[in-house]
């Protein structure tokens, strides 16, 4: 035990003399979370689009203003002619086009056929899909104000309220994301660098030769960077709730529970990439490389895991994150209490258990 | 050698053999190593140096054969060897971004000093280094030459039965390769026996008794003037290549 604790006041050393890496641990969780915070938005706000009119009465004037005055849309201007939709989509600038048929008014009022084209830049499917939705939906509850008072019996007018998040906050998507990967990221590279390090250097066969036992090594590797771990969890937690406005809804207790379990998850993970590799540099591109990459893609940060192929669905499934942004959804977002995040902390107990275990082995056979 | 009491005997190997796969690494080497004693373990690259010390120090297991260190068989008792032992690689493998002192109570924390006699010991230890004015310094702006005895005298601060020595000269300009024996034959005569691996031949000559291993096998043994009798030769290095010679494998 005194030996553990002389090498963990060691490590303590090696960290806090490092001043640049510390300031890169400390600051990096919240330089990343503002970034995606900022960036990563897929919220749509004062989107600019013109409007193509051939009628000009009542009924598109009332569509017109409806989207102007929301804060979705900014108008920028009509257009003279058909040709010119695809000129103003060139110039960048322009979200969605919508394009009135003719005599709108009286054929919505009479005829029923009104006809209405919104044009969106497919480039961006996301970005077009979330615009003709707000459009769309704006368009419909115009349509009811107008014949509201006429009470057709036959329409079902379909009222889409978005639980838990009303309001479509793109935060509430992507913090969950930025936490997991920035405490895999930060935990995993670094023990994995720390410990290549020792091998590069030489230290190792020196600690190896030493009364010190392999397990005794490797988990006071363990402990100084759970401890920043810790610290980043809290700046994350800080910025999430007072920045970025996410709600903690559930149990405090019990999101720190699953992030402490995430951390070891993440540690233990680092513990196994150090034990294949030898250099400090191929520690570092591993661990950003294995863990960056499939945490963003497979975790269902960026892209929905539902719409996935099989495979990937199936691989997503090896991802430590993915279940941990699941947990932590559920109970910062949803609020749910343990009884629904039990699946979540059971796999990811199990991947603690496997990859700290399978680290141990191999570290034991390398001395051979 | 026959005649000494088995007691005096810290460290032997009998047919010591480690094999990799159906590469024989170190091939039945017998040998013994007596209290205080420097003994120079000299070979080739890829003779198989390295491979036996890492069984004589724990770090591997052997495939065959038997062997002692400090009263402990290797084969079962590699931890206690481990905490009566020294050992200093030929990098000098101190922390570099540790202080000196910091240094010294790091491996004597591993190595169990106990916390009271660690102060004391230190202050002797730099007193005797002429190093007082260094304590607080990092080892990293420390020049090479002060390293290895840094490193050296960290390797031995805990008093072992043996102290492991993997090419601990490497690098490091003639004097302070001289200074550096000095304190190996000090240490000897505190009765610290010394194992050492070199690829200077004149550092074999300081030797008491000197092992050449050639693929594996050890083909000589003996005190350096013996063997240079032996060898009909001028020097130890002489010695050496006439040995050498005889090697069919490859330098790995």
């Amino acid at each position: 035990m005194k030996q553990f604790l002389v090498f963990i006041r060691k490590e303590y050393y090696h960290i806090s003399r490092d001043t640049w890496t510390m300031v890169i641990l400390l600051l990096l969780p919240i330089v990343m979370l503002v970034l995606f915070g900022f960036m990563m938005s897929t919220e749509v706000k004062n989107t600019k689009f013109a409007i193509y009119d051939p009628s000009r009465d009542v009924a598109t004037q009332g569509i017109t203003n409806k989207l102007a005055m929301s804060t979705y849309f900014s108008f920028s201007g009509y257009l003279d002619s058909p040709d010119q939709i695809e000129k103003v989509f060139r110039s960048g600038d322009i979200g969605l086009v919508v394009v009135f048929g003719e005599r709108m008014y009286e054929s919505m009022m009479h005829t029923g056929d009104a006809q209405l084209q919104l044009v969106a830049d497919g480039s961006d499917p996301n970005t077009a899909s979330t615009l003709t939705m707000y459009a769309t939906s704006m368009i419909v509850q115009y349509q009811q104000e107008l014949t509201g008072d006429l009470k057709i019996p036959y329409r079902i007018t379909p009222e889409v309220k978005f639980l838990y998040n009303p309001t479509l906050k793109g935060s509430y998507n992507f913090v969950p994301g930025v936490m997991g990967m920035i405490l895999m990221l930060i935990c995993a590279m670094m023990t994995s660098v720390s410990i290549a390090r020792e091998k590069e250097l030489g230290t190792m066969e020196v600690l190896l030769v030493s009364p010190m036992r392999p397990v005794q090594i490797i988990l006071s590797k363990v402990v100084p960077y759970f401890f920043i771990s810790v610290i980043n969890l809290a700046t994350i937690l800080l910025v999430s709730v007072f920045v970025l406005g996410m709600p903690i809804n559930g149990s405090l207790c019990l999101l720190i529970f699953l992030s402490l379990l995430f951390i070891f998850v993440s540690l233990a993970l680092g513990l196994l990439i150090s034990s294949a590799v030898d250099k400090q540099m191929v520690a570092l591109l591993v661990s950003a490389l294995v863990l960056i990459l499939p945490v963003m893609m497979l975790s269902g940060m960026m892209f929905p895991i539902e719409n996935m192929p099989a495979v990937l669905r199936w691989l997503s499934e090896l991802i430590p994150a993915k279940w941990y942004m699941i947990a932590i959804k559920k109970i910062m977002i949803q609020g749910l209490g343990f009884s629904s995040v039990i699946k979540e902390v059971a796999v990811l107990s199990a991947m603690a258990l496997l990859l700290i275990t399978a680290s141990i082995k191999r570290f034991k056979y390398r001395l051979e | 050698m026959k005649q000494s009491l088995p007691t005096d005997i810290v460290l032997s190997a009998e047919n010591l053999t480690k094999k990799f796969g159906s590469f024989t690494a170190v091939d039945s080497i017998s040998f013994e190593v007596r209290k205080g004693e420097i003994f120079g373990f000299l070979g080739a690259n890829g003779a198989g140096k390295t491979t036996a010390m890492r069984m004589l120090t724990g770090l591997s297991n052997a495939s065959s054969g038997k062997g002692t260190v400090a009263g402990y068989d290797i084969n079962t008792q590699s931890e206690q060897i481990k905490k009566t032992i020294g050992y200093m690689s030929q990098k000098f493998a101190l922390y570099d971004d540790l202080k000196v002192w910091e240094n010294i109570r790091l491996f004597a924390g591993i190595y169990g000093v106990p916390a009271k006699e660690i102060a004391p010991r230190t202050d002797r230890l730099l007193r005797q280094l002429d190093f007082e004015k260094e304590r607080n310094t990092l080892v990293k702006s420390l020049p090479l030459g002060w390293k290895q005895k840094l490193a050296f005298s960290v390797a031995i601060f805990h008093e072992p039965s043996i102290v492991f020595l993997d090419e601990p000269t490497g690098g490091v300009d003639p004097a302070a390769r001289r200074t550096f024996w000095e304190m190996i034959y000090q240490a000897a005569d505190r009765g610290i026996t010394v194992f050492v691996t070199t690829h200077y031949m004149d550092e074999a000559e300081y030797c008491n008794r000197v092992s050449i291993m050639v693929d594996g096998k050890i083909e000589a043994l003996d005190t350096p003037g013996n063997l240079k009798k032996q060898f009909n030769a001028q020097s130890m290095d002489e010695v050496f290549h006439q040995l050498a010679r005889k090697s069919t494998r490859k330098a790995d």
